[in-house]
């Protein structure tokens, strides 16, 4: 198998994902598949050649230093699940 | 004929005549909803209250004179861009019930052009699959055949001008999501160039590869769409400035010392219906008869491009969907005491499971001993696939292709297999990495009477080459003017 159950589970820690003992095994089975696919791409000989991020060539974008137009606090926080303060509340973050 | 039944251009012209008003227009296309979409399924939301406040404020402005080429036109918009109050969910329970703060920068020009927008399309969670199977709300029918599966992942939009629930729609295209579902249900579809259009409030899922296009009943609209979408923005960094040309003038010019390219590799291609083939085989041909040159070209790399797509495009959306946190927007589960907790109680609950597979996939992809051996190597292959449409390119204008290997699939079929599913991507992952235009003109149907779609594929910027060769293609024949029977 490609993937173990362990590193499904270490990866899954590293995406904040909690997963149930099926969905272990099941992600285990399907990803390693797929992995066991992209072996594929070791037929092709890159050496040399660089890797693209983005197909388009572009230079950096740059704005004036000035201040946009930007979101009221309120249009801000309109959606937060939860807010107290005109700020977003989260639980408690240390023990 | 009904209302709802109208191409944009043909209602643009009844309307500029005045024998129809935009809230004619607007109420047929609401009925068209109410009637069919309960079968069908294509809407998450129908704004229809706005969308008569828009069709009255287009009726005053067209009685001043001066309408834009979209003034009145009832559009549907993928649920997976941004329209300020109205609610945009990416059918996620993630976002179940997030009001957007802003217009994604399309929605702000199809206002400014005093265009109807009737409601929000269904599509795979967060734009993730190829059939709408993935919706977290509900299943898209094709119209075509309500045992099947619309394509994905713009499959509301497809299956809404498909069934005439709108004029003309948007949707988006991270690895075929406009041109497959264009192609399962009959219509025309568009990916244009890699920052042709702004995807500034488009909800992000691979940030190199998605672009926003039209789905549209004929070619003819998609050359007015494409003309009031296309153009730089300043919001995006990655908007190219490069000049928008007059994309309905591109349809005027024929196809004499065209020179159409076909890759060798896709005729080769194992397991692609035979029915599909016949179809593209047959299109070719007419093409060739209206005076266009036919080349072989390669594209070596071919059988690579869906191992390379599925390293890049869950890599890039383990990143891009690392923000749903339950902190500024969307759903948290509000049971659990600590941030950690949280964090990873609400990204469980509120992501479905194609969603979770692709987040670990890419977090593998991406991660410390892994990266050079898959996101690394796909990277530097997805040069070569490049450098393959470059080569391709100087023998020929545009190259045509099938879209999907087979007519659209039943539901179901495919849900349990991953890797089957993605390897039915085949034909239309190469244009995103490339960031070359695509598109998808329907050119037969199969024996079970299913659309087919050809593809249409060109270099960057190029779009109005594509239009020039899908419009000859259309005028030639008559897969474009039949309807599912509804």
């Amino acid at each position: 198998m490609k993937i173990t159950e362990e590193e499904v589970l270490y990866v899954a820690d590293l995406a904040r994902l909690d997963l149930d003992a099926a969905a272990v095994e099941r992600f285990a089975e399907q990803i390693g598949t797929i992995l066991d696919y992209m072996d594929k791409l070791n037929e092709v000989d890159t050496r040399g050649v660089r890797p693209t991020s983005h197909a388009i060539f572009l230079n950096n974008a740059f704005r004036e230093d000035r201040e946009p137009a930007h979101l009221d606090r309120k249009a801000a926080l309109a959606n937060a699940p939860e807010k107290e303060g005109g700020s977003f509340s989260v639980p408690k973050v240390v023990g | 004929m009904n209302l709802y039944e109208l191409t944009l251009h043909d209602a643009r012209d009844l309307l500029d005549k005045k024998e129809i008003s935009a809230r004619d227009l607007t109420l047929a296309v609401l009925n068209r909803i109410e009637t069919v979409d309960e079968q069908v399924g294509a809407y998450i939301t129908v704004a229809k209250e706005s969308a008569l406040a828009q069709a009255d404020a287009a009726d005053r402005i067209m009685a001043e004179g001066n309408p834009s080429p979209l003034t009145g036109i009832p559009l549907a918009v993928k649920d997976v861009m941004c329209t300020q109050g109205v609610r945009t969910t990416c059918a996620s329970r993630m976002l179940e019930n997030f009001i957007p703060p802003y217009d994604a920068a399309v929605i702000t020009r199809l206002k400014a052009a005093d265009a109807v927008l009737v409601g929000k399309t269904n599509m795979d969670e967060f734009a993730m699959g190829s059939s709408n199977e993935h919706s977290g709300f509900h299943l898209t029918r094709n119209p075509w055949d309500f045992t099947r599966i619309p394509g994905g992942s713009s499959g509301g939009s497809a299956a809404a001008v498909s069934a005439d629930m709108c004029i003309a729609a948007l949707g988006s295209d991270t690895g075929g999501s406009i041109r497959q579902p264009a192609s399962h249900c009959g219509v025309v579809g568009m990916k244009p160039t890699y920052g042709r259009v702004s995807r500034y409030g488009l909800v992000a899922f691979a940030s190199s590869l998605d672009q926003i296009g039209p789905l549209v009943k004929d070619v003819t609209d998609c050359a007015i769409l494409m003309s009031a979408v296309a153009g730089y923005d300043a919001k995006d960094s990655t908007s190219v400035p490069v000049e928008v040309p007059d994309y309905t003038a591109a349809l005027r010019e024929g196809l004499k010392g065209f020179r159409i390219g076909l890759p060798k590799e896709y005729f080769e291609t194992e397991g692609v219906d035979p029915e599909v083939m016949a179809a593209i085989r047959n299109a070719v041909d007419s093409i060739q008869g209206l005076g266009a040159e036919v080349v072989e070209v390669s594209l070596p790399r071919s059988e690579h491009v869906v191992a390379v797509y599925y390293l890049i495009a869950p890599s890039e959306a383990s990143s891009n969907l690392a923000r749903f946190d339950g902190v500024k927007y969307g759903y948290r589960d509000k049971e659990q005491t600590t941030l950690m907790e949280m964090y990873r109680s609400t990204r469980s609950q509120g992501f479905g499971s194609e969603v979770q597979r692709r987040i670990i996939l890419g977090t593998y992809a991406l991660s410390a001993g892994y990266y050079d051996a898959y996101y690394g190597k796909a990277s530097q292959v997805r040069t070569l696939i490049m450098e393959d449409f470059r080569t391709a390119f100087e023998a020929c204008d545009a190259i045509l292709a099938p879209v999907a290997p087979s007519p659209a699939f039943k539901i179901g079929e495919k849900t349990d297999d991953p890797l089957t599913m993605y390897l039915s991507d085949i034909f239309t992952l190469s244009a995103n990495l490339a960031g070359i235009p695509g598109m998808s003109v329907p050119c037969g149907f199969s024996g079970a009477g299913l659309p087919i779609g050809l593809q249409i594929l060109g270099s960057h910027f190029q779009e109005e080459i594509l239009l020039r060769v899908a419009y000859n293609f259309e005028q030639a024949t008559d897969f474009h003017t039949r309807k599912p029977a509804l």
